[in-house]
């Protein structure tokens, strides 16, 4: 399990540098010129050098990118090229919001999805079945903005248990916090659940067709002990790799979500920094991204080996 | 004193009929064999008997078990019958444990769910379990994962988990078929144990009727969902009643007679083969270590010779054979056809590959089921520079149908309208259309039923005949290879151990694995002796 664990986080190291390598050059090609754009066309080219100079970007470029890379080692990810603020201070703020959103609607998603798409396999061909199927179908085809509207027109507008929008801040307490984020995790979390709750069930049944389930039959386990003891665990591997991806989406695709109910998250940061070539910001959200989704396959990796003890290689 | 009783017992599936009025008994302490081909319903016989049989049936009849009507038990009764009063075996060991389990948490799994014993108990017991079945401590802890085990090993396991009630009753479904024969003869002897020290009765399910004649006290034969004969098993083989009983019989040992091989230079050379794998890096900064799967193998095949290699799983056979075919390079030695290397430049040698064409084992696996059949058997003419086309090519496809025994009008079907026999003389009609100088044959007969392998063996001896075939034929069914090869080889852990004339190396093994190979697989019993000492 060490040796193991030592490899994935090896590989997990390796994907950052390439990452950030990768990250490093896109931006690089993208035309324009930070200082020229922050100070406009009328700017003298003495001030636009001077400008260059206070940014860092009269180097050379390999030592432009150790810069950056040792500036996000120790949290310095640089000055927004139109705020004029530590990149990192508009990100924590931002973070803040997106990352409990995102664990809040994946927390959602998960305790919606298993116990949906267990109970679907379990009642396979049934009326159970079919209509938790039908409401998944639904949860995939419908787009979260709309089930978005739909919860604010309901909960918020006419029974008022919910803020219509906006986010409290957590100085506010954690329970004011989670409260105004509930109807946005909602949202998210549906068409989410309801892709999860289908691959558990598909999971499941390609299970309860396995020898070994017969034979926990044969021992005398009930249909639903069989279920429980031998499927479920099996079954919950390719699970995990969609909680995965699902958790790296939510963190950053929740733009509309941001956007509906007013959240000043990490989606509309970038949304905002793209359409004002505030490229500095871009490229330190897109590589805390892709840091985010690095860790969260690293922990699916550990996940995979917790539940399947063929992947723990034994010296 | 009968422990289970079967009578009129007939079962559907949607409506279709499955089992027809099915009826034996077993005694305690008795071995009855349920024997008959694929699709004759022994298994769902032993399945009817658990009350597994899958949903949408419809069961009738009647299965009394020690004076208890099964069929009327409600499903938690059964429940509490399965695993406590009935144990089960299955076929394939492979996939009949959970992977995510340790094996001790899966034998104390069955003493747990019957409330038996405390977890710690039945983990002890799990443990005496393990041992009787001949998985001692110090090698096969309760913490072991199924994926750590062997085959044989892990049938131990669902044996130990079957026994674990001593249950009047064990069913075992073809409990050694996907096992080696030392394995197979290992497991068959450790069930006879069981039954005499348990006393329990052992409804065993198999098609190998060499098995069934060596282990059952009497033998049920099953034919399309019905019970043809029953006997007891000396009384039976001496006098069979049904036809269909004797055909099965006669096709299990039977032989062919391959035309007399000519004197004629090698067609096909290993000298001194080596293929390393390499294992998983066990340190960092050491080289990783390697497994030897081919070790210094030498041999030659003549043209017109039918040679054989045996061997158990693991013993290297596939991993030479890929090395012939040109699919996997050697890293020492060479493999030469008619002169010229398999491997050139660590490129497969294309001139060399259109001359080998192989038939593998599983037929319902090995053909693209989008594909017509014309389209199937002509695919190795991309082998060749110039391949027939128009009327040239459309009367090869109706000649190697007609020689394999089918129908030219089968060239406009698709491989699903075939059953499992056809689809294996197709593959042989694929081999054989571009006139190869050499034909593998992997395991071609394993999968088949005993009547339709002995149709195939029949067909392999015609085409010896015909085409004058060069083979080397790869099995671990020893009885076949005995038929249709001239020569043999005897693979052990990458070596070859010994290698003769068939009939030599059969009659009077000289290694100790051969011998102990020969030993281990179950023989049919010669009938008409058999008929004269009763």
């Amino acid at each position: 399990m060490l040796r193991y664990t030592l490899k994935r986080f090896l590989s997990l190291l390796i994907s950052l540098a390439i990452a950030s390598l990768v990250i490093f050059a896109v931006v690089e090609v993208a035309p324009g010129d930070p200082a020229s754009f922050m100070l406009g066309i009328n700017a003298q080219p003495d001030t636009i050098a001077a400008l260059r100079s206070e940014l860092g970007l009269d180097v050379s470029r390999p030592e432009r990118y150790l810069n950056w890379v040792g500036g996000l080692l120790q949290g310095d990810f640089g000055t927004s090229y139109t705020y004029r603020t530590p990149v990192s201070d508009m990100i924590a703020d931002r973070l803040w919001v997106s990352l409990p959103l995102a664990l809040y609607a994946l927390t959602l998603s998960t305790l919606i999805a298993l116990p949906a798409g267990i109970y679907a396999a379990a009642r396979r061909g049934r009326a159970g079945d079919v209509v938790t199927m039908g409401a998944t179908q639904l949860g995939v085809a419908v787009p979260n903005f709309w089930f978005a509207m739909i919860l604010v027109l309901i909960f918020a507008i006419n029974l008022r248990w919910f803020a219509a929008g906006g986010f409290v801040g957590w100085d506010q307490g954690l329970i004011a916090g989670l409260h105004s984020l509930t109807l946005p995790a909602i949202a998210l979390a549906l068409p989410q659940a309801s892709i999860l709750a289908r691959v558990m069930r598909s999971s499941l049944l390609d299970i309860l067709g396995e020898d070994f389930m017969r034979t926990a039959r044969a021992k005398g386990l009930t249909r639903r002990q069989a279920l429980w003891r031998h499927g479920v665990r099996n079954a919950l591997i390719p699970v995990l790799t969609i909680i995965g991806l699902q958790f790296s989406f939510l963190l950053a695709g929740s733009i509309i979500i941001e956007q509906v109910f007013y959240l000043p998250g990490l989606g509309r940061l970038v949304f905002q920094a793209i359409s004002s070539r505030d490229l500095i910001v871009v490229e330190s959200v897109v590589m805390l991204l892709v840091f985010a989704v690095i860790v969260v396959n690293f922990a699916v990796d550990l996940a995979y080996a917790l539940v399947d003890p063929r992947l723990r290689v034994r010296s | 004193m009968t422990l289970l009783r079967i009578k009129d017992l007939s079962l559907q599936i949607a409506g279709k009929p499955i089992l027809k009025d099915v009826s034996f008994d077993i005694g305690a302490g008795e071995i009855v064999a349920v024997t008959g081909e694929s699709g004759s319903g022994k298994s769902m016989t032993a399945l009817a008997v658990m009350r597994l049989e899958p949903d949408r049936s419809s069961v009738s009849g009647s299965i009394l078990f020690d004076e208890v009507e099964i069929l009327t038990q409600t499903e938690a009764q059964m429940c509490g019958v399965r695993g406590q009063a009935v144990g089960m075996v299955f076929q394939e060991p492979m996939t009949a444990l959970n992977p995510v389990k340790t094996i001790g948490d899966q034998v104390a799994e069955t003493i747990l769910v019957h409330g038996a014993a405390s977890k710690a108990e039945a983990m002890a017991r799990a443990r005496d379990l393990l041992n009787r079945v001949g998985l001692p401590e110090d090698r096969f802890p309760l913490s072991r994962y199924p994926h750590e085990l062997s085959g044989g090993q892990r049938q131990r396991v669902v044996i130990a988990m079957a026994i674990a009630l001593r249950p009047r009753l064990l069913i075992a479904d073809e409990p050694t078929t996907a096992l080696d024969v030392t394995t197979q003869a290992q497991i068959l002897d450790l069930l006879k144990d069981l039954v005499r020290e348990y006393g329990m009765g052992l409804l065993i399910i198999t098609h190998d009727l060499a098995v069934v004649a060596e282990l059952a006290d009497r033998i049920v034969v099953m034919r399309y969902g019905e019970v043809v004969e029953t006997g007891a098993t000396a009384a039976l083989l001496a006098n069979m009643q049904h036809p269909y009983t004797r055909m099965l019989f006669a096709a299990s040992g039977h032989q062919v007679t391959l035309p007399e091989r000519q004197d004629a230079p090698p067609l096909l050379e290993v000298r001194n083969a080596v293929r390393d794998y390499r294992l998983p890096r066990t340190r960092l900064f050491q080289p990783p270590e390697t497994f030897r799967a081919v070790n210094d193998v030498s041999f030659a095949l003549h043209k017109g010779e039918r040679l054989g290699l045996v061997g158990e799983s693991g013993c290297g056979k596939s991993t030479l054979t890929r090395a012939i075919l040109g699919l996997e390079e050697v890293q020492s030695g060479q493999i030469l056809l008619d002169g010229e290397p398999v491997f050139a430049g660590h490129k497969p040698n294309l001139s060399v590959r259109r001359k080998m064409q192989v038939v593998f084992q599983d037929p319902f696996g090995s053909f693209n089921p989008r594909h017509r059949v014309d389209r199937l058997i002509t695919e190795p003419f991309h082998l060749q520079d110039s391949p027939p086309t128009g009327s040239e090519r459309s009367d090869r496809i109706a000649e190697m149908l007609v020689a394999v025994g089918l129908s030219p009008d089968d060239a406009g079907k698709y491989i699903h309208q075939f059953s499992g026999g056809q689809r294996q003389r197709i593959a042989i009609a694929r081999a054989l259309i571009i006139r190869p100088e050499l034909i593998l044959f992997d395991e071609a007969v394993s999968a088949l039923d005993v009547s339709v392998r002995a149709q195939i063996l029949d067909l392999l001896a015609e085409l010896c005949e015909t085409y004058n075939l060069t083979y080397l034929f790869i099995s671990h069914d020893l009885s076949v290879v005995r038929t249709v090869t001239d020569r043999v080889l005897v693979m052990k852990s990458g070596e070859i151990v010994e290698q003769g004339d068939t009939e030599a190396v059969f009659g009077a093994p000289s290694h100790p694995y051969t011998r102990s190979l020969i030993e281990a697989a179950p023989v049919l019993p010669d009938l008409e002796t058999f008929s004269r000492s009763i």
